[in-house]
């Protein structure tokens, strides 16, 4: 009832093969953006940018980047916090030597420094499956981070070790440094955010996207029927690292202004990305989305009930909130192992029938 | 013989001790892993959780005191008794085997015939589950565990050796809590193959290892030795958290142990329990020889967390499966 | 469904977090979950206990009532970041973050909002100039009057000559380990020691190598910039191979209770830099116990009442609760303003005279505060610890740091920021 086909017709290929069939999908979408775009940027303040939307938009382009590698092309990999380190510091590196190109184009750049570094990464999937690889990139992770550590160049040779992003801008408006309005911070966040989602979108539709398919369904398989393994899983590697590499520029670069590696791209992340798309839903552009909303809202929502709320004293509601994080982890994975997205597409479905479900 | 290659052999050896103490956790992984497919990522969180409760039986603490107060507004803190190392030990088995029970019965009975990924994440979610729940019963200080274990170097071995080098030598150092984690854990391996061999739980759980479908036709009940196996990682994740939170203390920080035997495991395969007591040997010994001859001197140190990495990931590029795990036989 | 009730959540959160009240907040970001938790809890507990008990004994500064929001970190940036965005609007007066990685968020951040941030013997050490850094404060002591201090103590051990000694340092693999090293490694040049380093990979569980190398190359002396897990292994390590107590001395951060109880009677000797002193006779102490505690209103279980992190956090407190009556004296007002605040802190002066007053006579050295120095005299105290009695007693005085090696790092290293951030450096 809410949610109807009846009167949407395809008249040619291109029409029926689109992201969106259903016409209320579509409006619904471009309302979304419009908002997204028009509305929030309006109404928005620090806390809102600086607490749940930047990282969760930050998280979704790099839950986005590991769901095409993961999700799409089956290749389990624990080194995410590794390579969003890449993008930080290949962001700091350009940042500082080139001051005057638009830093813009330095997160792109960064997005590329990572795509080359997770390809190299990538080699060792061509002989080692499964959790095997999930535990051979945790040397990505912790290589990169001892590396960042270790080399000062890396650091412009500074006392302290940390990263620290100089004020740049676009247009005469700062986008990174401690003067950034919290709507250019959300704006630039966003569009980043709403193009890696576009390119993911029609790359895993297209036949690269089903060359990857294909390989996780079941490599050997794939390989008989042409797919060659070589160039599906390195330009999953790569086009995952790109994305990741962009969240973790922006990661650096906009939303905390400074980073230290070992803090801020530990192994946690790794783990906090894989969770992501998960709990969103395991091959899914839209549950990259509702995985990153998922835990980055739920810890403050917890926090603020407990705290503004209840009361309690803030340490215990952080106990508590482990256990009701990791709780709703296991209860979402009995209730729905596919995820979020799968959630999604039930109510969908009974929406269309609904109310007359027989 | 010269000095440094004397020093050599003291760090090979010390390796190889550091290399029993990573294979004590990733023997935990193997069992659930071969019993039941699970990757039990929270078997770092498990080891912290046994050493907390022990150590909160022993002092006679009150569980969620600090919950209960918060809610109720009283005072508790300790039931002002102290309960001897052997019945804590045993109550904290208890204890282990009734969180095997709950987390089969309540989670992993539910996920039977999932994707492994799928059972991978669900124990990431317990991990997280177990860590707050460690904290609400016990706090998050630093607690000590007193079990009067020997500990420092021995200085017999010292005074021993001291005369194979000359005066820059000064004998092996050995930590003689290392000896005996080295006893405990050949003892815990030994019980554990005795016990898979001759007993006829140990029997079922084999089977259950090597094909599901057909253990159950003969009638074994999984659900069953799915808590055994459960409790048996509790058990080992207890003498995990004794050995280690005897050189730290117990605290968060005992958690991230699993970081350090998921290497091991890749390098011996996750389904063999030799496997894991080769492969942490290799790898304790592995890092350390790498940080004496070259991390230390050339890269500037600390290169003991990527190495072990590295080397798992040089082994397995030539042999996928790891060391001694089954081969992989795929088909279309 | 259940996205958009979180997200209904959410907004009430924000619309209800941002009330204007009139008293005096003071946000304190403590970190009493995750790795770090036994360092968190104990500040944590003396910043807020001496608060409470200015309010019962005095009903706040300068009659204003002062009030306490505590937000938990777990040490984490992001989540230091989201309590940042969430307690500043309520007028929140001054910051400790109380972590490297969130401090040096923080500092730009705070400037461009005008909130003074104030990093007690930890953070970023180049905020000592204050003409670049006009709204951080690192008074009292900052790593590198910490490293120096500790050279000038080992120079009064050995009778004003370091020549030939070996030191060793142990240090945490991060920015906050290696924060000592340059001004060491400028230290060993004029003093001609030899040092070695030794990095220890975060969180430090392992450290056979690190120990066996001393064992092997048996330094004079062992220094120790270490963190969390790190102290207690590397506490226990040391009594494993025997290596002298006495001569093994940590930083402020690797000198408290929980760092050498787990390592028992083999701790017995070890030294530790302190930056105020300890002793668990200060009247306050008292005050705190029969005017907060017994009525209840302890911050944590109140169990830690005299240890040396207790005392710190509590110092923190009273350098806090100093300023804004300096401020209050300032302006004239009762009620200020995070802005009045920062002229307070550039202003404050401790006198051992005021600290006798408040019952901590001697608890830290006697200092002024101005615009060219945020970061105090750079003193700090030798303490050495009794595993008997179970307790830190104080070695030494205040001690002097070695100004002409530290002050052209800290002039150097605040340029540089200045440079690379576009900062012209002049007094507000």
């Amino acid at each position: 009832m809410l949610y109807r086909e009846a009167g949407d017709f395809k008249t040619s290929y291109s029409l029926d093969n689109q992201t969106f069939p259903l016409k209320l999908d579509r409006i619904v979408f471009y309302l979304t953006l419009a908002v997204a775009f028009l509305v929030v940027p309006l109404v928005i303040n620090d806390y809102w940018a600086s607490a749940i939307l930047v990282p969760f938009l930050i998280y979704a382009i790099a839950a986005i980047g590991l769901n095409i590698l993961t999700g799409y092309c089956g290749q389990v990999s624990l080194g995410t916090g590794g390579f969003m380190a890449v993008g930080a510091y290949a962001c700091y590196k350009l940042m500082t030597a080139f001051p005057d190109v638009s830093i813009l184009l330095h997160i792109v750049g960064a997005g590329f420094v990572t795509m080359v570094v997770c390809t190299v990464f990538g080699l060792p999937s061509l002989r080692i499956k499964g959790f095997y690889l999930a535990v051979a990139t945790l040397a990505a992770q912790f290589f990169l981070v001892w590396l960042f550590n270790k080399v000062p160049w890396f650091y412009n040779n500074n006392a302290s070790g940390q990263i620290s992003a100089p004020e740049r801008t676009v247009f005469g408006v700062p986008l990174t440094g401690p003067n950034t309005e919290a709507w250019a911070m959300y704006l630039v966040c966003l569009t980043f955010c709403v193009a890696s989602a576009f390119i993911a979108r029609n790359l895993t539709r297209g036949s690269l996207g089903r060359r990857w398919m294909a390989i996780r369904d079941m490599d050997i398989a794939a390989e008989i029927i042409g797919v060659n393994p070589l160039t599906a899983k390195l330009s999953a590697f790569a086009l995952s690292g790109f994305f990741v590499g962009i969240s973790g520029a922006l990661f650096f670069s906009v939303y905390l202004g400074a980073a230290e590696v070992g803090e801020s791209f530990g192994i946690d992340k790794s783990f906090l990305v894989l969770f992501m798309i998960i709990i969103g839903g395991l091959g899914s552009i839209f549950g990259c989305f509702a995985g990153a909303a998922f835990l980055v809202v739920l810890p403050v929502v917890l926090k603020f009930i407990g705290v503004d709320i209840l009361g309690w004293a803030p340490d215990l509601v952080a106990h508590l909130r482990l256990v009701i994080v990791g709780g709703l982890i296991m209860f979402f994975l009995i209730k729905e192992p596919h995820g979020l997205a799968q959630l999604w597409r039930v109510m969908k479905e009974k929406l269309r029938l609904w109310p007359f479900p027989h | 013989m010269p000095a440094s290659l004397l020093y050599g052999v003291e760090v090979l050896i010390n390796g190889l001790m550091a290399g029993v103490l990573y294979a004590l956790v990733a023997l935990g992984f193997v069992l659930i892993y071969k019993a039941s497919g699970i990757f039990n990522y929270a078997q770092g969180v498990m080891a912290l959780f046994a050493a907390m409760t022990l150590s909160g039986i022993m002092e006679g603490d009150i569980p969620f005191s600090h919950l209960i107060n918060a809610m109720f507004g009283t005072q508790l803190h300790s039931f002002g008794w102290n309960v001897p190392a052997i019945a804590a030990i045993l109550l904290t088995v208890v204890v282990m085997a009734l969180l095997a029970w709950l987390v089969q019965r309540l989670v992993f009975r539910h996920l039977v015939g999932q994707e492994p990924i799928i059972l991978f994440m669900a124990t990431i979610g317990l991990a997280y589950f177990l860590e707050g729940i460690g904290d609400l019963m016990w706090g998050s200080e630093i607690r000590t565990l007193d079990l009067a274990l020997p500990q420092g170097a021995s200085l017999a071995i010292e005074n021993a050796t001291a005369v194979l080098g000359g005066d820059d030598f000064y004998g092996f150092f050995i930590d003689k809590l290392d000896v005996v984690a080295t006893m405990v854990a050949a003892i815990l391996v030994a019980a554990l193959i005795a016990f898979s061999q001759y007993t006829k739980y140990g029997r079922a759980m084999r089977a259950v290892a090597d094909d599901h479908q057909a253990a159950l036709s003969v009638g074994i009940s999984l659900n069953f030795i799915w808590v055994l196996v459960w409790t048996l990682a509790g058990i080992v994740a207890l003498v995990a958290g004794i050995m280690w939170g005897a050189k730290s203390g117990v605290q968060f920080s005992l958690s991230l142990i699993a970081l350090k035997a998921l290497p091991v495991l890749m390098l011996g395969g996750f389904t063999s329990i030799p496997g894991a007591i080769v492969g942490g040997l290799i790898i304790g010994m592995g890092e350390q020889l790498f940080e004496y001859t070259i991390g230390g001197p050339f890269l500037g140190g600390a290169t003991e967390n990527w190495f072990a990495y590295m080397l798992a990931l040089v082994v397995l590029i030539f042999r996928p499966q790891g060391l001694f795990g089954e081969r992989i036989i795929e088909r279309v | 469904m259940k996205l958009h009730t979180l997200l209904t959540g959410a907004v009430m959160a924000s619309l209800v977090a941002a009330p204007a009240a009139a008293d005096l907040v003071l946000p304190d970001l403590s970190y009493r979950t995750g790795p770090y938790a036994a360092g968190g809890i104990p500040f944590s507990d003396g910043y807020q206990d001496y608060f409470s008990l200015l309010n019962a004994r005095d009903g706040g500064i300068g009659g204003e009532p002062v009030r306490i929001v505590e937000c938990e970190t777990g040490y984490n940036t992001e989540k230091g970041v989201e309590c940042y965005e969430s307690t500043k609007g309520e007028g929140a007066l001054v910051y400790q973050p109380l972590s490297t990685g969130i401090t040096y968020q923080l500092i730009p951040k705070a400037e461009a909002d005008g909130i003074p941030i104030h990093t007690m013997g930890y953070g970023r050490t180049a905020v000592k100039n204050g003409e670049v850094f006009n709204w951080a404060f690192n008074f009292p002591a900052n790593y590198w009057d910490a490293a120096s201090v500790i050279v000038n103590y080992l120079k009064d051990e050995n009778d004003g000559d370091l020549n030939g000694k070996n030191i060793a340092l142990v240090y945490h693999n991060s920015a906050y380990g290696k924060e000592p090293i340059p001004t060491l490694e400028s230290l060993a040049e004029s003093e001609g020691f030899t040092l070695d380093l030794l990095a220890v990979d975060h969180p430090g569980q392992e450290q056979t190598s690190q120990w066996l190398q001393i064992r092997r190359s048996r330094p004079d002396y062992v220094l120790m910039w270490g963190w969390g897990v790190m102290n207690q292994v590397a506490i226990q390590e040391a009594a494993n191979i025997r290596y002298p107590m006495e001569n093994f001395i940590g930083n402020w951060w690797a000198g408290a209770e929980h760092d050498v109880t787990p390592a028992g009677a083999g701790a017995n000797g070890y030294k530790s830099l302190n930056m105020t002193k300890v002793a668990s006779d200060f009247p306050v102490l008292d005050d705190i116990k029969t005017m907060v505690h017994d009525e209840g209103n302890a911050a944590g279980d109140g169990s830690n009442v005299g240890s040396v992190l207790y005392i710190r956090g509590m110092y923190a407190a009273m350098l806090a609760a100093e300023s804004i009556a300096k401020a209050q004296e300032i302006h004239g007002e009762s009620d200020i303003t995070p802005a009045m605040m920062r002229d307070g802190m550039e202003a404050l002066e401790i006198t051992e005279a005021r600290m006798a007053e408040l019952g901590m006579s001697g608890i830290g050295p006697e200092f002024s505060v101005s615009c060219e120095n945020h970061g105090g005299p750079g003193m700090g105290v030798m303490q050495q610890w009794d595993a008997s009695s179970g307790t830190w007693t104080s070695l030494t005085g205040f001690m002097d740091s070695d100004t002409s090696v530290t002050d052209p790092l800290v002039v150097a290293a605040s340029k540089a920021y200045a440079d690379e951030n576009g900062v012209t450096a002049a007094c507000l």
